[in-house]
C-alpha cells in the first residue's frame, strides 16, 4: 500500500514539472509535419507485437492453466499495449497538420426578403384578442377537467387491499414444503418459518415466524391475551422497517448474562422483543411486527386464531399500526 | 498471513484429527465391563474435582448454577461441555462476558474428563457428524435458511444486535454440530425436527467448504460481499483510469 502511494505521489510530480515547463512557439497550423519516425515506428510495431504475444498467452493459460489473476494480467497487459501503440501511432506516425475547410455562403439575400414577407403576412390572419379569447377557453376547459375527473376516483376504501393477507381463523400454519407445524415441533429457543396452508407463500403476508417463550414470561398487550398458547408466539417475518425477512432470533441460554429473546433482522438490526408481543427495542424499525393469534387444534396442529394485528411490511406513510 | 495460514493449518489438522477419531470404530472393552466403568468412575471423579476448582464459582460446586452469574449444567449434556471447553469459550474472566473462541484453557485429558462428569449430569451426548457423506448443493440451502443470517452465507461471521456471531472456518464438524444442537449463548438451537442427521452432514460440509472458497471471479477481498469489491475497484480501478486518461489527453496552451 505504502508503494502504490509513493508511486502516485512520483506521478503527480512528474506531472507538475511537466505542466511547469516554458511553452514554447505555438505551432504553425499550416505546416505538415512528415518527418519519418523510424524510432517511434519501431517502438509501435514491438508494442503491437508484444500485445499478440500476451493475447496468445491468453489464449494458450485459458486452456493449460485457467487462472483468473493470470488471465487477467495477461489480457490486461495486451490491451494497454494496444492502447499505447495506438497512441503513440497518433501522435508520433501519422502525419500532423492542421487544415481549414472552406464553407459555402449561409446567407441569400433573396430567401432573405421573401421570409420576411412571409412573416409580416401570417401575423394579419387571427386578430389578438380571438387568439387569447381561445386560449382562454382552452385552458379553462383543460383545468375544468383536471378537477372534475379525480372524482371517479372516490371509491372503496385501499386500506382493506393493503392489510390483505392470506390468515383467517382455522388457517392451518406449514413448514414451506407444505407439512403441517405441530405445537411440538416449536422447542424454546428455536425458531420456525411458517406459511399459510394453501395459499401462495411468496405473498407479503404470507410468511410467519414461530418462537416458544415460557408462558410465565409473556408481557402482551391487554387485548393480546389468549393470542399465545403454551407460550407460542407467530410474528410477520417481514421487518416493518425496509420489509426484509426477519431471520434471526436471540436466544439466550442464560439471560442473566446475555440480553433477553428478541427477533432481530438482518438488514439494519431492528430488534424486536418477543415476550412483549414484538416491541421494537432497538433500531430503525417505527412500529412492532405484526403478531398472529394462534391456537392449537385438537391434534396438536398450529392453527391461526384470527388475522394479524397490523399491516405488513415497512411503515410507510402513515402506517402505524 | 503466515500467522492465518498457521491458524488454517491447525483448524485442518484438528478437524482431520476429530473426523478420523469420529470415523475409527468405538474402542472395544479390553476387560470386563465393570473395569471400564471403573475408569468412568475415576474420570468423572477427576471431572468433578476440576469442576469445583474451576467452574463453581459460577455454576456452583452442585452444578446448579448460582443466581445471575450462571446457569445450572445439570441436563447441559456431553454435547454443551464438549464444545464450550473444546473452543476455549469456557471458562469465562467475567460471568458477563460473551463467550468468544479461545485457545482452550485445559488439556484434552482434563476436557475428556469435565465432559464425562457433566455428560454423568445427564443430557444430550456428542453429536455425531460425517461432513464427508454430506452434500454441498443441500448444505448450502440449508445454511442459507438457517444459519446466513447471522453467520453470512460465506460463514465470515456477523453481529446480532448484543452478541457476535463468530466466523465459523476454525470450527471443527463435531463443534459445529454441537453448536447447532445446543445454540451457544444467545443463538438459537436446532433439534432433528428442523435440521436432521443427513441435512446436519450436508451443514457442515459446506461449512468446512468455505475454508478455500473457490473465489471464482478473482481474489476473494475477505469475502465479505460487494462493499470492500466495490471499494477496491473505485478507489484503484478508477485512480488508474483517471490516470492513463490524463497521460493519453493532450492539451494546448
Amino acid at each position: 500500500m505504502r508503494r502504490l502511494w509513493r508511486l502516485l505521489l512520483a506521478l503527480v510530480l512528474v506531472w507538475r514539472r511537466r505542466d511547469a515547463a516554458p511553452p514554447g512557439p505555438p505551432p504553425d497550423p499550416s505546416s505538415r509535419d512528415t518527418r519519418p519516425r523510424p524510432r517511434a515506428e519501431r517502438v509501435a510495431a514491438a508494442a503491437l507485437a508484444i500485445a499478440g504475444a500476451f493475447g496468445v498467452a491468453f489464449a494458450v493459460l485459458f486452456v493449460v492453466r485457467p487462472d483468473t489473476q493470470l488471465l487477467g494480467l495477461a489480457l490486461g497487459v495486451a490491451l494497454a499495449l494496444l492502447a499505447f501503440a495506438l497512441v503513440l501511432a497518433g501522435k508520433r506516425i501519422v502525419p500532423q497538420e492542421i487544415a481549414v475547410e472552406e464553407r459555402p455562403e449561409l446567407v441569400r439575400e433573396e430567401d432573405e426578403a421573401a421570409t420576411a414577407q412571409a412573416v409580416a403576412e401570417s401575423g394579419e390572419g387571427v386578430s389578438r384578442r380571438r387568439l387569447l379569447g381561445a386560449a382562454a377557453g382552452m385552458a379553462g376547459a383543460g383545468l375544468g377537467a383536471a378537477l372534475i375527473v379525480p372524482i371517479s376516483a372516490l371509491g372503496p376504501n385501499v386500506a382493506d387491499r393493503i392489510d390483505h393477507t392470506p390468515w383467517r381463523d382455522g388457517v392451518g400454519l406449514a413448514y414451506e414444503d407444505g407439512r403441517p407445524v405441530l405445537a411440538d415441533d416449536v422447542e424454546s429457543r428455536a425458531l420456525i418459518t411458517a406459511f399459510p396452508t394453501g395459499a401462495d407463500p411468496r405473498e407479503l403476508g404470507s410468511p410467519v415466524v414461530v418462537v416458544r417463550v415460557p408462558v410465565t414470561e409473556l408481557d402482551l398487550p391487554a387485548r393480546r391475551q389468549g393470542w399465545a398458547p403454551e407460550g407460542l408466539l407467530a410474528f410477520s417475518k417481514i421487518c416493518t422497517h425496509a420489509g426484509c425477512a426477519v431471520g434471526l432470533y436471540r436466544a439466550p441460554l442464560y439471560e442473566p448474562t446475555s440480553r433477553g429473546p428478541a427477533l432481530v433482522c438482518p438488514c439494519h438490526y431492528s430488534t424486536f422483543d418477543v415476550r412483549r408481543g414484538a416491541e421494537v427495542i432497538f433500531g430503525p424499525a417505527g412500529r412492532p411486527l405484526p403478531q398472529l393469534p394462534l391456537r392449537i387444534a385438537p391434534d396438536r396442529r398450529l392453527l391461526a386464531a384470527g388475522g394479524m394485528s397490523g399491516s405488513i411490511g415497512p411503515a410507510w406513510w402513515s402506517v402505524k399500526r | 498471513m503466515s500467522r492465518r495460514r498457521a491458524l488454517f493449518a491447525l483448524a485442518l489438522v484438528a478437524g482431520t484429527l476429530a473426523v478420523v477419531g469420529l470415523a475409527a470404530p468405538p474402542p472395544r472393552a479390553q476387560g470386563p465391563a465393570d473395569v471400564r466403568a471403573a475408569a468412568d468412575a475415576s474420570a468423572i471423579a477427576r471431572g468433578r474435582s476440576l469442576f469445583v476448582s474451576g467452574c463453581s464459582s459460577c455454576h456452583g460446586m452442585d452444578a446448579r448454577g448460582r443466581p445471575g452469574r450462571g446457569p445450572s449444567v445439570i441436563g447441559a449434556g456431553a454435547a454443551a461441555a464438549d464444545f464450550y471447553l473444546s473452543t476455549g469459550r469456557m471458562p469465562l474472566a467475567e460471568p458477563r462476558d460473551e463467550p468468544t473462541r479461545a485457545p482452550p484453557a485445559y488439556r484434552r485429558s482434563d476436557i475428556r474428563a469435565l465432559v464425562a462428569y457433566i455428560a454423568a449430569l445427564g443430557g444430550p451426548t456428542i453429536p455425531r457428524v460425517a461432513p464427508q457423506q454430506g452434500r454441498l448443493r443441500e448444505g448450502v440451502h440449508a445454511f442459507a435458511d438457517h444459519c446466513a443470517g447471522c453467520h453470512q452465507i460465506v460463514g465470515r461471521g456477523g453481529i446480532a444486535t448484543g452478541a457476535v456471531a463468530p466466523p465459523l472456518q476454525e470450527a471443527t464438524p463435531t463443534q459445529i454440530a454441537e453448536a447447532v444442537r445446543i445454540g451457544p449463548y444467545v443463538m438459537p438451537r436446532f433439534s432433528e425436527r428442523q435440521i436432521d442427521a443427513q441435512t446436519l452432514d450436508d451443514l457442515v460440509r459446506y461449512v468446512r467448504s468455505t475454508r478455500h472458497p473457490d473465489d471464482r471471479g478473482g481474489w476473494g477481498i475477505g469475502n465479505l460481499g460487494p462493499v470492500p469489491e466495490g471499494m477496491v475497484a473505485w478507489l484503484l480501478a478508477g485512480v488508474a483510469l483517471l490516470i492513463v486518461a490524463r497521460l493519453i489527453g493532450e492539451r494546448t496552451s
